[in-house]
């Protein structure tokens, strides 16, 4: 019986095509903009998360920026033993500092990134080495010719199978031997490729490249028991003083922590779902009155029908039934139509904005459900009225 | 042999509408019809004849009175219940046919199997076997638009028929039809009632009447004769 009822509901929805289309217009409008929205949302926190996992493990990043003087004044290692010694919950502290050079080896070339880091910094990031060793405290101390490879490295000049430890390759003007390579880490932030670089002792990238003692950046990792914004505080307090800012001077740095981006970020994801919501919620209402209405009118039209339906026996419930099925028919046709389009709106759109295209199985079958759902609420009176017509009546209907 | 009459109308009265704009369409009906009976119901327009069609199509229920079709009281069932009657005793041709339109008419004699609960395979024998009752298998396949006027009712009285009901109703069957094909259905409900089931048809044709083993003539809301074979059996009141 259901089965039959569901042929009748989709024979008569195709009889009406167009007036079909026209009327799950709004529920394909409101289906399609919270699939693409949740989709797109979720591929914008996705690239969002990446960015801030490129930014490593730390809990605070510390680089200097430009102010009113015009000045950029750098952070030395000073600063960052000075750090890690003086404020209490800070165990470790670690400079960076990043030049670009050519990698040479075996007459494959290859242009990538210097990352002039010691140990400290690899292990505030975790990054780890995944072939080989890492810095011994002698090549940190004396700035040596050693590096770690980032795996695009590996693979654009040395042939592959082979392992890189113990080859000594030429980057920029000088020779060095590759003691490890370091695990593959993925795209990061801002289009940067953590897997192309080269990483040596920061003396060594100093000296050698930078021809200075100074650092680009340097990440603090704390204790979990200490309160970050007391850390915070400290830290900027620290370094003011040391850089001899007058009270009325603000920061001429920045300390971003990334716990306070994350739940920024949050915030924002959220904000956005609740706008979404909200939108949708007044196309779905809107095109829920759009079936109503429509189904008012096929009750209308069909009221001759009914009247034979119910002479041959049919029972209130089995037309209403009938019409409550082809309500919930239109509305879950439209529902599957809005989320064909949300899918292809995604990815145009993540394409677009070049974050990745996350697909959401939860957003698609939660649409899909709550609008067969608009079927049943939308077309329950209509139906109703429907199964409640007099068979004489009815017939007499022209 | 006493047989219990298949159906029993006792002092049925119908009165639409109320106070002032009530208007008494039957005032009071006794009417007996028995098993394999083939009646006409004739009048004059507003005589009442529709309406106690309805009620005798367990469509609608009489003001006052007793309506028993196979002894069950049907002024005392609800509109689902005599839903239930309608699908399992009854079977309705219609004056304007009322097929269902862009609908097969092999699809439209299956109807009210659908609403049985039978099987497809059950639904779809039935309905060609109801449809060479009427000499229309060749037809199975067209919609309504595609045949006759004398094609469709003849569908509808397949439809009619499907369920192998006790009492077949027209209401002005060949109402729609030229003589020619008024004649073909006529021969139809006739040899369908020698086959065994009870026909009740509302017409207001003397021809067609003719085909009838029982005339009821309505006058005013009341049985006014009752004829038999030429004869009249009772006057103001009724046995058939």
């Amino acid at each position: 019986m259901l089965g039959s009822t569901l042929l009748l509901a989709l024979r008569e929805i195709r009889r009406h095509i167009l007036r079909s289309i026209l009327t799950t217009l709004g529920i394909i409008i409101g289906v399609a903009a919270v699939v693409t929205m949740v989709t797109v949302g979720n591929g914008v926190t996705a690239s969002v998360q990446d960015q801030i996992s490129s930014l490593g493990a730390s809990n605070f990043i510390v680089f200097p920026v430009r102010t009113d003087r015009g000045t950029i004044r750098p952070f030395d290692e000073i600063d960052v033993r000075a750090v890690e010694q003086q404020i209490a919950g800070v165990t470790i502290a670690a400079g960076n500092v990043a030049s670009s050079a050519t990698a040479f080896y075996n007459g494959q070339d290859w242009d990538t990134r210097v990352q002039g880091v010691n140990n400290a910094f690899l292990e505030a990031q975790s990054i780890a080495v995944e072939e080989g060793r890492p810095f011994n405290q002698d090549e940190e101390l004396a700035g040596k010719n050693v590096c770690l490879l980032g795996v695009k490295v590996r693979e654009a000049i040395f042939v592959p199978g082979t392992s890189p430890v113990g080859a000594r390759m030429r980057l920029g003007g000088i020779s060095c031997m590759v003691i490890g390579v370091i695990e593959e880490r993925g795209q990061g932030g801002n289009g940067a490729d953590n897997d192309d670089a080269v990483y040596m002792p920061l003396k060594t990238v100093q000296r050698r490249f930078k021809g200075n003692d100074k650092l680009d950046y340097f990440v603090v990792k704390y204790d979990e028991g200490y309160v970050p914004s007391a850390i915070q505080d400290s830290l900027v307090d620290l370094l003011r003083e040391r850089r001899l800012l007058q009270d009325a001077e603000p920061n001429d740095f920045n300390v971003i922590d990334t716990a306070q981006v994350n739940q920024a970020l949050g915030a924002a994801t959220g904000a956005l779902t609740a706008m979404v919501a909200v939108i949708a919620s007044i196309s779905l209402l809107v095109g829920g009155i759009g079936i109503m209405n429509i189904m008012l009118v096929s009750v209308t039209e069909r009221t001759r029908e009914i009247g034979i339906r119910l002479a041959i026996g049919a029972l209130a419930r089995e037309v209403r039934l009938q019409f409550l099925t082809e309500a919930v028919a239109l509305c879950a046709l439209g529902g599957l139509v809005g989320i064909g389009l949300g899918f292809g709106a995604s990815i145009g759109l993540a394409a677009l904005i070049e974050v990745p295209f996350v697909f959401d199985p939860v957003i698609n079958i939660i649409s899909f459900v709550f609008a067969a759902g608009m079927g049943i609420v939308f077309g329950y009176y209509p139906a109703s009225r429907a199964s409640q017509l007099d068979p004489i009546d009815a017939l007499r209907h022209e | 042999m006493s047989e219990e009459p298949l159906i029993q109308m006792e002092g049925i009265t119908k009165t639409f509408g109320n106070g002032a704009a009530a208007f008494q369409a039957l005032k009071g009906i006794d009417l007996t019809i028995m098993r394999g009976e083939f009646v006409a119901i004739m009048g004059p327009s507003g005589s009442g004849k529709s309406t106690t069609m309805n009620i005798l199509g367990c469509l609608d229920v009489p003001t006052d009175g007793v309506f028993r079709f196979r002894g069950v009281e049907v002024q005392k069932l609800d509109r689902d219940q005599r839903s239930l009657l309608r699908r399992r005793y009854l079977g309705f041709v219609f004056q304007g046919f009322n097929l269902l339109a862009r609908t097969t008419a092999l699809e439209n004699v299956e109807l009210p199997l659908l609403y049985r609960g039978e099987k497809k395979v059950q639904r779809r024998a039935a309905a060609l076997h109801a449809l060479d009752q009427v000499g229309l298998v060749p037809w199975a396949s067209h919609n309504p638009s595609e045949l006759s006027g004398g094609q469709q009712q003849r569908v509808a009285i397949a439809r009619a028929l499907v369920t192998q009901p006790d009492v077949l109703l027209a209401d002005e069957p060949t109402g729609n039809l030229d003589s020619e094909r008024s004649v073909e259905i006529m021969e139809l409900l006739r040899r369908l009632n020698r086959e065994g089931i009870t026909v009740l048809m509302v017409t207001h044709e003397e021809e067609m009447a003719s085909y009838a083993k029982t005339i009821v003539r309505f006058r005013d809301g009341l049985v006014d004769r009752i004829e038999r074979g030429g004869r009249v059996l009772a006057q103001e009141s009724g046995q058939a």
